[in-house]
């Protein structure tokens, strides 16, 4: 076997050129799959970081319409929806796992909001006093919503550090005025996750805006809410959970006890709906991983091709050899040994195919990763398949050839010189 | 007891539909330490008959024995085995591994034979020796005079001490001077014992081996068409005053200046 392989490379060696446009499909191949699944597995790897590793444990509830979040910036007050009383909010609260509730009014695409003359395009939150401890917000500067904010009806807002930079060029906002609807509000304060980068996500939306570096937030007292906007307006509840496994529970019983409660008559297409982070990531996950999946039968015909060359050039070397086959079955080789031989140098060929395709796959990653901030994750057991598989491609595709040698007659093989 | 026993062998090769018969009821007995040449112009079933003792090839009918056993109904790889246990073969073109150097194209048989690596090369460089290469042992074919691959074909084919050595042509390729030292060797490897049947086409080679057999339309012929010495058959190789008579005038034709080996091997590949 060692002498097999000593040979397989001496064979490899001497038609480099050959080799190396015969290993090209295997290489190409190999090199797009492993670079796929670094990027599917980073992606995945980050969207779980970003939603669960967030640290917040916040489940969302909000109004649905069929499989939609209803949107107040489309539609009016959703029929027989009731607003949430301070009396539910304790009810929801005594789910078990629960260890705050939040109650909130959200427009995810404003357009009536300006610093300036510059438009503001982020999300806006009308929140009560619940809310930033729920998120676990901190503020960097300024000061947060006071009781007497929400009771005198202010027109204050607080902003989040995306917002500080997007809007207001990095300057600290404290003490500035926004024009929200034809209003002046005041900016007093400037919040920030606890933890660096983790981002509020309330649904699939708000998780793609922050992919796509989230524009900002700015948060005002409920109690004001309705002089930018409507007056009873359905409301979203945040619920933050003891630990990430009560999510789901929480989340679905909170759902079930807000439609029981909040929903009047039968409207079947309104519904509370639950959206924890744990589900949104596997769907993500799972969007990202079919679409990649097809990719790699795409990189699969790749290796199929690649396959095929390699049967190709190892019925031209056997031709090109037949006079070493002969002269070494004359001398006393036996079938096997022949055929161990071809099967051999065409397994050597596709797994050095493989490994190079393997490099080549890993520093593509890496490189994709850095120009458009994909993050990537090396899986050392998809180098594993993919350099068995690559070699297992060799012992399939050779083996056509390799027979064709083992059965070589020698006389045939020595008269031909 | 003969080494080699063959007994009314015929063989037939299909031309179209029609099977043309190549040798005809051959019968040959080699008794070991024989040193024979058949003869036989091109096309007269020769190497047929050559690639039938070399186990290369099986016969339409009759019976061979090698060593005392028959063999029939063997399958590829148990003549593989004889091949390489038994019999050593030289060919005309040498057919040297053109990527492996002088020793490993020896040991090669041996590395069939399932022979570890440190015995092979002992045994590879022994051979080598044994026919004046020790010193080339590290070249490559192609760094070597026509000559010294055959002499190297040679060792390959006596490393693995076989019952007997076939050679088809083994000057076919080379000049005068390299063929006599071929035949050089094949004396002392005959003295040593070794049965050797050699096929050619040249008196003057066939000459050099103590027996000759004429081969002409597929039949075989013994003794009647042989040189001027058949009455010293039986006295031993060294008083066959005729053959080395001849074998002689092959050394005292060639011109003596020594062989430029660099331009040989050129003109080999």
């Amino acid at each position: 076997m060692t002498e097999n392989i000593r040979l397989a490379f001496q064979g490899i060696w001497g038609h480099k050129m050959r080799s190396v446009l015969t290993m090209l499909g295997i290489i190409i191949g190999i090199a797009a799959i492993i670079t796929i699944v670094s990027t599917i597995q980073g992606t995945n790897e980050q969207i779980k970081e970003n939603l669960i590793g967030a640290g917040n444990n916040v489940v969302t509830v909000q109004l649905n319409e069929g499989s939609y979040p209803y949107d107040m910036a489309w539609n009016g007050n959703p029929d027989g929806v009731r607003v949430i009383t301070e009396k539910t909010r304790q009810e929801l609260k005594e789910i078990a796992g629960v260890e705050e509730v939040s109650l909130y009014c959200a427009r995810n695409y404003s357009d009536g909001l300006y610093y300036q003359n510059i438009r503001y395009s982020g999300q806006i939150f009308g929140i009560d006093e619940y809310y930033l401890n729920v998120y676990g917000y901190q503020v960097k500067s300024g000061r947060g919503f006071t009781q007497s904010d929400y009771d005198n009806y202010r027109k204050v807002v607080l902003v989040d550090t995306n917002t500080v930079k997007n809007l207001f060029g990095g300057e600290d906002p404290v003490g500035k005025t926004v024009e929200l609807n034809s209003d002046a509000f005041t900016v007093v304060g400037v919040v920030a996750l606890s933890e660096e980068f983790a981002p509020t996500i309330n649904s699939m939306k708000d998780y793609q805006l922050y992919m796509n570096n989230s524009t900002g937030a700015i948060y005002l007292p409920d109690s004001v809410w309705p002089t930018a906007y409507r007056f009873d307006e359905p409301q979203s509840v945040a619920i933050k959970v003891v630990n990430t496994d009560a999510m789901t529970s929480a989340g679905q019983d909170a759902a079930d006890l807000l439609n029981q409660k909040q929903i009047a008559g039968s409207n079947s297409k309104l519904q509370y709906r639950s959206q924890d982070m744990l589900e949104q990531a596997q769907q993500l996950q799972k969007m990202s991983e079919s679409t990649n999946t097809q990719l790699i039968w795409i990189a699969s015909i790749s290796l199929l091709v690649g396959g095929i060359g390699v049967m190709n050039i190892m019925l031209v070397s056997v031709t090109e050899r037949t006079a070493e086959i002969g002269l070494k079955k004359a001398i006393g080789a036996k079938k096997k040994r022949i055929l161990l031989q071809f099967l051999t140098e065409s397994a050597v060929l596709t797994s050095m195919g493989g490994l190079i395709g393997v490099i080549t796959g890993v520093i593509m990653a890496q490189l994709i990763s850095s120009m458009v901030q994909i993050p990537v994750s090396i899986s050392l057991p998809a180098i594993a398949v993919a350099v068995v598989f690559s070699t297992l491609i060799g012992v399939v595709f050779g083996m056509l050839p390799a027979v064709q040698a083992a059965n070589l007659n020698p006389i045939e093989a020595l008269r031909r010189d | 007891m003969p080494i080699l026993k063959l007994t009314d062998i015929c063989k037939d090769y299909m031309q179209g539909k029609e099977p043309v018969r190549v040798l005809k009821n051959v019968n040959m007995t080699v008794e070991k330490g024989d040193y024979l040449a058949i003869m036989g112009p091109s096309g007269s079933g020769k190497t047929t008959l050559m690639n039938i003792i070399g186990c290369l090839d099986v016969p339409t009918s009759g019976s061979y024995e090698l060593d005392g056993k028959n063999l029939k109904d063997l399958t590829d790889d148990d003549l593989a085995e004889i091949r390489n246990k038994h019999l050593g073969f030289v060919f005309q073109s040498f057919h040297l591994l053109p990527k492996m150097d002088a020793l490993d194209n020896v040991a090669l048989p041996l590395l069939y034979a399932g022979v570890p690596v440190q015995e092979r090369r002992e045994r590879a460089a022994q051979a080598l020796k044994s026919v004046g290469l020790e010193e080339r042992m590290h070249f490559l074919p192609n760094q070597m005079s026509g000559g010294q691959c055959q002499r190297v074909a040679i060792a390959r084919a006596i490393v693995g001490k076989p019952d007997l050595l076939l050679a088809d042509e083994p000057t076919g390729a080379l000049d005068t001077k390299a063929g006599n030292q071929i035949m050089d060797i094949f004396r002392q490897l005959s003295q040593e014992g070794m049965t050797i049947i050699m096929i050619t086409h040249e008196p003057s080679i066939a000459a050099c081996a103590d027996k000759t057999y004429r081969i002409l339309d597929g039949e075989l012929h013994t003794g009647e068409v042989q040189q001027e010495g058949d009455a010293d058959e039986e006295t031993g190789s060294e008083e066959h005053k005729s053959e080395e008579a001849l074998c002689e005038e092959r050394e005292s034709a060639q011109d003596e200046t020594a062989a430029d080996f660099s331009e040989e091997s050129q003109s080999e590949e």
